[in-house]
């Protein structure tokens, strides 16, 4: 145990301290090769850096690395690949705005070192009642839950500090739950990417000094992904994340295809004082935001802290759940 | 409108336990003779998972219309 204990500082250090110290330079780097792109929600020309993305991948991979020497199973290697294959398909959006089937398409084909390595359990593990085998089906699931997560985290990132304060949030709150699940090992992968998501929550929160990109979301949401997949708790991971779930349900009951979100009408227009309320648009889609400010307008900042709230109550939820994973009602 | 997405939320919560329990207790069990196919008992189990996500995904639409129908008119 004092062996876990001491890895798990070491590498949640090494994630929070390489990404809050990297990211100043990141910030610079990119403005000096005029990598910004404009924040919709401030008044004014503002210029914002991005991919930040970078520096979230320097600091996962550099902690989750140094994991691997503590304990070097294949569980933490389809951690690494993963994540860095999320990065990778967020990267090419990032440089090229792709179709909306591109990164559902691709973040498929980033499952596959999970299947190749054998990291994961094909019993899928439910509160009260105890688990189901499902070997053949549990393929499709691994298949399926990386663009699903990736994606998911990748459309809350619509305002300032939300997707990286969102990912700390909740797994922070899947961490809790693995390690009362005895999971240890994959706890502390988890508590990688939430030290990484709360050090670059620190420049990304409003007013952001920079946008994590889709490289940085996709990788959030692959790396959260693969955790759920590996730590076997793919249904409290889900419940950690059901705000997000909500949004992206919203939008495509409201939308009814795939589309890249660049396509589509904003779902949100600016008052006088740049507080942020619903579009008159019927046709434009709904979406957690716009449910948010549908009563009265909102600032940026207070739509920002809602979500996070929102998020707070759906990992305690997801913690309740994985206290209730012990116990068997039938 | 805060409360009834924190509603909405606490209902997909409870969705998903009942789901696990119908999932565990109902079609995991499933079993026919030995003279059928594992594949075919495999493709049934298959059948009612994703007749629980449409059912799933209905219920939360109705919910949805339900809880936001002053809001949501698009």
């Amino acid at each position: 145990m004092e062996e876990k204990i001491i890895a798990a500082i070491i590498v949640s250090a090494i994630a929070f301290v390489s990404i809050y110290a990297f990211t100043p330079i990141l910030i610079k780097f990119l403005e000096k090769r005029n990598l910004t792109v404009k924040d919709a929600n401030k008044k004014g020309n503002v210029m914002i850096p991005r991919p930040g993305g970078i520096s979230i991948l320097i600091g996962i991979v550099a902690s989750e690395i140094t994991l691997y020497f503590f304990f070097p199973i294949s569980e933490i290697l389809a951690i690494i690949i993963t994540s860095i294959l999320g990065f990778s398909v967020g990267i090419i959006d990032d440089r090229k705005v792709m179709g909306g089937w591109f990164k559902p398409v691709a973040l498929a084909f980033c499952a596959a070192p999970i299947l190749l390595l054998g990291a994961y359990d094909s019993n899928l593990d439910f509160p009260l009642f105890g688990s189901v085998k499902i070997p053949s089906l549990y393929l499709a699931l691994v298949v399926f839950m990386i663009p699903i997560t990736g994606n998911t985290l990748n459309s809350i990132d619509v305002l300032n500090g939300v997707v990286s304060g969102f990912t700390t949030i909740a797994s922070f709150a899947l961490a809790i739950s693995l390690f009362i699940l005895q999971n240890y090992e994959i706890g502390i992968a988890c508590l990688c990417l939430a030290f990484a998501s709360l050090a670059f929550y620190k420049y990304h929160k409003f007013p952001s000094r920079i946008f994590p990109g889709d490289s940085g979301s996709v990788m959030f949401g692959t790396m959260y992904g693969v955790i759920a997949i590996v730590g076997g708790v793919e249904v409290i991971a889900a419940i950690a994340i059901l705000p997000a779930i909500i949004n992206s349900f919203l939008f495509l009951s409201s939308v009814k295809k795939i589309v890249e979100h660049r396509e589509i009408k904003n779902p949100t227009m600016h008052t006088d004082d740049f507080k942020l309320k619903s579009t008159d648009d019927n046709h434009a889609p709904i979406t957690l935001v716009r449910l948010l400010v549908a009563k009265k307008p909102l600032s940026e900042k207070q739509i920002c802290n809602e979500i996070l709230k929102l998020t707070t109550f759906s990992g305690v939820l997801a913690i309740i759940t994985a206290f209730m994973m012990g116990a068997k009602i039938l | 409108m805060t409360m009834k997405i924190y509603g909405f939320i606490f209902v997909m919560w409870i969705l998903i336990l009942t789901g696990g329990g119908i999932v565990v207790e109902l079609v995991g069990p499933i079993s026919f003779s030995e003279d059928i196919e594992p594949i075919i008992t495999s493709g049934v189990k298959v059948f009612l998972a994703l007749f629980l996500i449409f059912i799933w995904v209905f219920t939360l639409t109705k919910i949805k219309n339900w809880i936001f129908k002053s809001q949501v008119k698009s």
